[in-house]
């Protein structure tokens, strides 16, 4: 236990040198290039940075408090992500109570279900039980107009909100020889690496950016973004590997998965804005976007991480 | 004694327990596009889809502006209960008028300007009744105008309440959670001469201007 918390506070410390780093930056730029703010760059990366001040000091709190605290965090995360992706969904009237029981009924269940660590229970709860339930609820309405296009969407918002997003607090009951008590470093690991590919290929994008990935997508996300951001986050994840239970080796091809499923993930939501005919998911920071535009790469890397860690090194 | 302090103090949880209720659902967001958030006396005008939506309003004004807002509402809802009552009297001190001009002993408009008179700001609907149609507007009534007439030197300020209708519909207990904006717009007056027609179209075209382009009326059915 003190293996951990030591371990904990080394990470904590180190990610707080680089916030306070990235903000004297952020800060600098402000001053040197547009001190009246009206340059969106700048704006846009100092929202960036004060979102991961915010993220650190929740996630610290919430890793603190232990088991609790994890979940009840990842929990208000889902209902804030879930409010912001129904929001944006095709909805009818007839929806209302199917809509009200993925919110009050379906979301609470999976992490009360994580809790108890039922694992068969929590992984199905939503790929088959609200899949099958939710469409009930809402044919019994008797509106078919738009049906399929209506309860697709209720069931890909919950599938990303609730689903993909509970696999993060899961990660603290996979049962790993040798690391017990110490699971929270996988969610720190998970969250640091992918967050860092984040900003590592905003970073890289803006310095060398020349050839978009997906040009009628998102012009801002380049090849040399893409392999600058990946790499070095990998790298980075690899140095990390005293935190997990992972060998360097090990640690350096679950970094480049998370940051690739993260890439995709981040690609994928914005082919959704696109399509919805938005900027931003919402409104978490006036202006400066929602939950789900600093948690997309999180939602989608989380399973995959889940799943080749729990497969590959844990006994549950 | 006790009871004197008691009330307002219980008036004061209920209504930080609504509006935090209020953003749990919906995280509103204020839009102050043409006018600022200042303690001046103003008469908002909004439209009208929910039971919620002058505790929308009331959630997103500062609190410096919300303790001297009233919210117009009709005593035939509010009065019916001693928890209604108190949530419309206490919580909220609405300026409590009868719409139904049969059984009514007080002169609504009177109300009203006895309101604007003690220096509050008000909150109205001018539709008069909540919209269930899919028109984005139903037409305003005569009220705003008279108001406008009677105090010209009081600002009226459009409020557009966007998307609560989709969290509360009529008939449904529960609501469901999805984000909403509350947008301020330019102040109007009615001018020295306008006739009632003229004014009453002019602050409708002011609310709607407020809305999302897919809620407002398309060209075509605007030159119909």
């Amino acid at each position: 236990m003190n293996g951990m918390h030591a371990d904990f506070l080394t990470l904590l410390a180190g990610i707080i040198g680089l916030l306070i780093m990235a903000s004297g930056v952020g800060y600098a730029l402000k001053q040197r290039i547009a001190p009246d703010g009206n340059n969106a760059t700048i704006e846009n990366l100092n929202a960036r940075i004060l979102a991961w001040w915010g993220m650190t000091a929740f996630l610290a709190v919430a890793f603190l408090a232990g088991r609790g605290g994890v979940i009840l965090l990842f929990a208000f995360v889902s209902f804030a992500a879930l409010r912001e992706f129904v929001t944006l969904t095709d909805r009818r009237r007839a929806d209302h109570w199917a809509i009200a029981a993925a919110f009050f009924v379906i979301l609470p269940a999976q992490y009360a279900l994580i809790w108890c660590e039922w694992y068969g229970m929590w992984s199905a709860l939503i790929p088959v039980y609200a899949f099958l339930i939710l469409p009930i609820i809402a044919v019994l309405q008797s509106d078919t107009e738009d049906f399929l296009m209506r309860i697709s969407q209720m069931q890909w918002s919950l599938m990303i909100c609730v689903f993909c997003a509970s696999h993060v607090p899961a990660l603290l009951f996979l049962d790993i020889p040798g690391f017990e008590g110490r699971n929270v470093l996988l969610i720190a690991f998970l969250i640091v690496v992918v967050q860092l590919s984040d900003v590592l290929q905003y970073t890289w994008g803006k310095l060398l950016g020349r050839h978009p990935v997906a040009p009628k997508l998102s012009p801002s996300k380049t090849w040399e973004g893409l392999i600058g951001g990946v790499a070095s986050a990998t790298l980075i994840g690899t140095l990390l590997w005293w935190i997990t239970p992972f060998t360097p080796l090990q640690a350096a091809f679950m970094s480049l998965v998370i940051t690739l499923a993260g890439f995709f993930g981040g690609l994928v939501m914005s082919a959704i804005k696109r399509d919805r005919g938005v900027k931003d998911w919402g409104h978490m920071i006036a202006g400066h976007g929602g939950f789900i535009d600093r948690l997309d790469s999180v939602v989608f890397s989380a399973p995959i991480f889940f799943h080749l860690t729990r497969y590959f090194w844990s006994m549950t | 004694m006790g009871q004197l302090l008691f009330k307002p103090f219980l008036a004061w949880i209920t209504g930080n327990a609504i509006t935090t209720f209020a953003r749990f659902i919906t995280a509103v967001r204020a839009v102050w596009d043409g006018v600022e958030p200042v303690p001046a006396q103003r008469v908002y005008f909004a439209n009208h889809t929910s039971n919620g939506d002058f505790i929308l309003i009331w959630t997103v004004l500062p609190p410096n502006l919300r303790s001297r807002t009233r919210p117009v509402a009709g005593a035939d809802y509010w009065l019916t209960s001693r928890l209604r009552t108190f949530i419309g009297r206490d919580v909220f001190n609405a300026v409590l008028i009868d719409r139904n001009s049969e059984t009514r002993t007080d002169d609504p408009m009177q109300l009203i300007l006895d309101g604007i008179d003690t220096g509050a700001s008000l909150i109205i609907f001018p539709e008069g009744t909540r919209n269930m149609t899919d028109a984005p507007l139903l037409p305003f009534k005569s009220g705003i105008f008279n108001i406008s007439e009677a105090r010209p030197e009081v600002d009226l300020v459009p409020v557009w309440i966007d998307n609560l209708n989709d969290v509360m519909p009529k008939g449904k207990l529960v609501p469901i959670p999805l984000l909403c904006t509350v947008t301020f717009g330019a102040p109007i007056r009615a001018e020295a001469g306008e006739s009632r027609e003229d004014f009453l179209k002019r602050a409708e075209v002011a609310l709607l201007s407020l809305a999302p382009t897919d809620k407002q009326p398309d060209d075509a059915e605007v030159a119909a």
